[in-house]
């Protein structure tokens, strides 16, 4: 008999008044008895309409029968043959807009928890099954990976799986991606992302680290001095976008960019690294997108007394997902919707050490008119509306543009008039044979799980590629 | 994990050191004007450095760094034999020296590290050089010689006389252009005050100039943005776009500005590091 409640369990968290000052996660997942409970209000429909809103297109009632028949490590092993970090999508993924917007339960109460089950499966067997996974065969085909993100993570898994000799070239010096440098500790710990990343070197995925693909070897030189038959190119999101208004330049002015990968990448938060970042007292966030709930959270637990979101449209229209916007206002950030900023101040002092950074942010009241051609409410500006705020940090948060890197040394590479590569749609192939992308590189900022999809889809076609030559 | 090794170590003078790091794919493939970005250990920050040599068959790439910063102080307690955590490049621009037949390289105190690969690159190319380099003091003269080997004239200049002529590096070079030196192209490295009076020399002589940035820079590969500076009235990303740009187009004060942002941070680091260092030895 199915459980009824027409609510799902609701996930245990720190309270708002602690985890504003910790970098703890935020948070703490099901007991198990709530999995258990929340596992029957399932009703295992054959359409299994939620599956057609997961990007790598999870076998969710398969599993959650499983969570319910208390065989955790079963259900693992159904969501991992379609997800390489089944503990992150658990996280970070909008379900609200995916799997949980079909779910039948959803159309009178609240859909199944599916992500919290996920999340809830993920944890348990990342805490109670110590066996290291069975390494398939090689057979004997090399495939390179560029980028150690969500896509190129979920692609390098299926093509291990399938036996391919994987190498992952990574930029930085740690493996993840934006799953490392941008999404913060409270909400994907650092520790989840390795012991994915670990998961995926177990399987015969060899992770190089510091190799900047493009400049130290080029997309060709993989292909013909190395003997990589196909190459995927998953190289995220660029260069910070700004507004191009007067004072962006000040000392304090950061891009959301930065600002994240100071504190989470190079930890800036701990006494113990080497890496500054600046305490701010105020602080303003420019944009309404999960980057932007992001780097506002981690101001205020850097010590902030006032965070703002500054957002030029309404509550309604806000990018991020439902969940981040009320841990934030939870949190006590403070949101300053229908406004945009106008110019930055310099501090107003003598001190020639002061003298260059943030003294405070003007901003101008905004209202929105007809839609523009992104079907949003165009927002227009009140005039006389200009009021200061009054701040010592702004993060810019409105975005990014492509990394130019991989673009600018690969001949034949076709990208469009914003600098994405361009795909041939479904599985990714680039205008050069054996040269596949998807992620951010191709789609602009998007979410972990779509290029953890595109990642996948691009395996299979890596795979068929190389088998049909 | 891959560790890179110290293949050699040497003081060029008591705040300058040269290194040569153990990186083969960099060594085959840097050009001059490109960086490379490193960390000493694993609580480490990312420090940019411009590329100041690289042996392709030793797999060594040189690095000149002056000693500065916490991070700095580290690396110089670094001995041969020993390995630092990470070591990624060749980043940047390689700068551009095709069809240049007379150039001035301006050199100003450990920015002479990084002109000197571009004086050799010219050399090498048939390029006529001219370097002009500059220290503060006699004790801080730096790979002399290295510029005497690549310059069909070169000019040494102290602020305070202790060595060559006294004075600043513009005043040689404008001495230069009046004995009517018809230079193709200015390429001008050093500290941003000393670049900017170049540029505003150059610009009354109408003399093109390349200057070379090295800002605050957290991952170096056109991610984090804190590189930005202005180029003729534009945003640009030192890492992705530079490290090499038009001088005359560049804004140096909001550059200078933005140059000083953890100074604090930097002064009360290094302190911390060298009183851990005196405690060790004592």
């Amino acid at each position: 008999m199915p459980n009824m409640s027409l609510k799902k369990n609701e996930m245990p968290q720190q309270d708002p008044n602690v985890r504003n000052k910790n970098f703890s996660e935020v948070a703490l997942g099901y007991t198990e008895e709530q999995a258990l409970d929340e596992a029957q209000r399932c009703l295992g429909c054959k359409a299994r309409p939620c599956m057609k809103g997961c990007p790598v297109a999870i076998k969710i009632p398969e599993f959650i029968a499983k969570v319910a028949a208390g065989e955790y490590e079963e259900a693992y092993q159904i969501i991992s043959q379609d997800s390489s970090l089944p503990a992150v999508c658990g996280r970070v993924c909008p379900q609200e807009s995916q799997c949980e917007k079909f779910c039948v339960r959803g159309k009178k109460g609240e859909p199944v928890g599916i992500g919290r089950l996920e999340r809830f499966v993920a944890d348990w067997h990342r805490e109670n099954v110590k066996e290291d996974p069975v390494v398939p065969e090689k057979n004997g085909h090399k495939v390179a990976i560029v980028g150690a993100g969500p896509a190129g993570l979920t692609c390098a898994g299926d093509l291990a799986r399938m036996g391919y000799d994987v190498t992952i070239f990574e930029a930085l010096h740690l493996a993840g991606g934006v799953l490392i440098y941008g999404i913060p500790e409270f909400r994907l710990p650092k520790a989840i992302v390795q012991a994915e990343v670990d998961n995926l070197k177990k399987l015969g995925v060899k992770v190089e680290t510091n190799m900047i693909i493009g400049k130290v070897i080029s997309i060709d030189e993989l292909m013909e001095d190395y003997g990589f038959e196909a190459v995927f190119i998953g190289t995220g999101a660029g260069l910070p976008r700004f507004q191009n208004i007067p004072g962006e330049n000040l000392n304090c002015v950061y891009s959301a960019n930065e600002y994240l990968t100071r504190v989470n990448l190079m930890k800036a938060f701990k006494d113990t690294t080497a890496t500054p970042i600046i305490r701010s007292k105020n602080v303003a966030v420019v944009g309404g997108g999960n980057v932007a709930m992001d780097a506002a959270r981690t101001a205020k637990r850097l010590g902030a007394e006032n965070v703002y979101i500054v957002y030029r449209r309404s509550d309604e229209e806000l990018p991020a997902r439902r969940e981040e916007v009320e841990h934030a206002k939870e949190e006590g950030i403070i949101f300053k919707l229908l406004c945009n900023p106008v110019q930055i101040y310099p501090k107003d002092t003598d001190d020639k050490f002061q003298k260059g950074f943030v003294g405070g942010m003007q901003c101008i009241e905004m209202e929105l008119g007809e839609p523009d051609e992104s079907g949003r409410r165009r927002p227009i500006k009140k005039p006389g509306s200009e009021f200061d705020l009054d701040v010592d940090c702004v993060i810019i948060a409105i975005g990014t543009s492509p990394n130019p890197l991989i673009k600018d040394t690969t001949e034949g590479l076709d990208t469009n008039r914003h600098g994405c590569i361009v795909t041939n749609g479904e599985d990714g192939l680039t205008s050069r044979p054996h040269v596949y992308a998807g992620g951010d590189a191709v789609t602009g900022a998007a979410t972990v799980i779509l290029a953890m999809g595109a990642g996948k889809a691009a395996a299979a076609a890596i795979d068929k590629d190389i088998m049909n030559k | 994990m891959d560790m890179y090794r110290i293949l050699k170590k040497e003081c060029l003078n008591p705040t300058v050191t040269l290194m040569d790091i153990e990186a083969p794919l960099i060594a085959k493939k840097a050009k001059p004007g490109q960086f490379i970005i490193l960390r000493v250990d694993d609580e480490g920050e990312r420090i940019p450095l411009t590329i100041a040599g690289t042996d392709k068959e030793t797999g060594a790439v040189t690095i000149i760094f002056q000693i500065v910063g916490a991070t700095t102080e580290l690396l110089n307690h670094k001995e041969e034999g020993e390995s630092i955590t990470d070591f990624v490049g060749p980043l940047g621009r390689p700068t551009e020296t095709e069809g240049l037949k007379k150039v001035a390289v301006v050199g100003g105190g450990v920015g002479c590290a990084i002109a000197l690969p571009i004086a050799r690159a010219l050399h090498e190319q048939g390029t006529e050089v001219h370097s002009i380099v500059g220290f503060r003091t006699k004790d801080l003269v730096i790979l002399e010689k290295e510029f005497e080997a690549c310059s069909s004239k070169m000019v040494m200049m102290t602020d305070d006389g202790s060595y060559g002529t006294k004075g600043l590096v513009t005043n040689a070079l404008e001495e230069l252009i009046n004995a009517g030196n018809e230079y193709d192209e200015v390429i001008a490295i050093g500290p941003m005050i000393m670049m900017k009076f170049v540029c505003l020399l150059t610009k009354k002589y109408n003399v093109k100039t390349v200057i070379s940035m090295n800002p605050i820079m957290v991952d170096g590969t056109g991610m984090c943005g804190g590189c930005r500076l202005i180029v003729g009235g534009e945003t640009k990303f030192a890492c992705v776009d530079g490290p090499d740009f038009d001088g005359h187009l560049v804004d140096f004060d909001s550059a200078m500005s933005r140059s000083i942002i953890y100074k604090p941070f930097e002064v009360a680091d290094h302190e911390k590091v060298c009183n851990l260092f005196k405690k060790e030895e004592a």
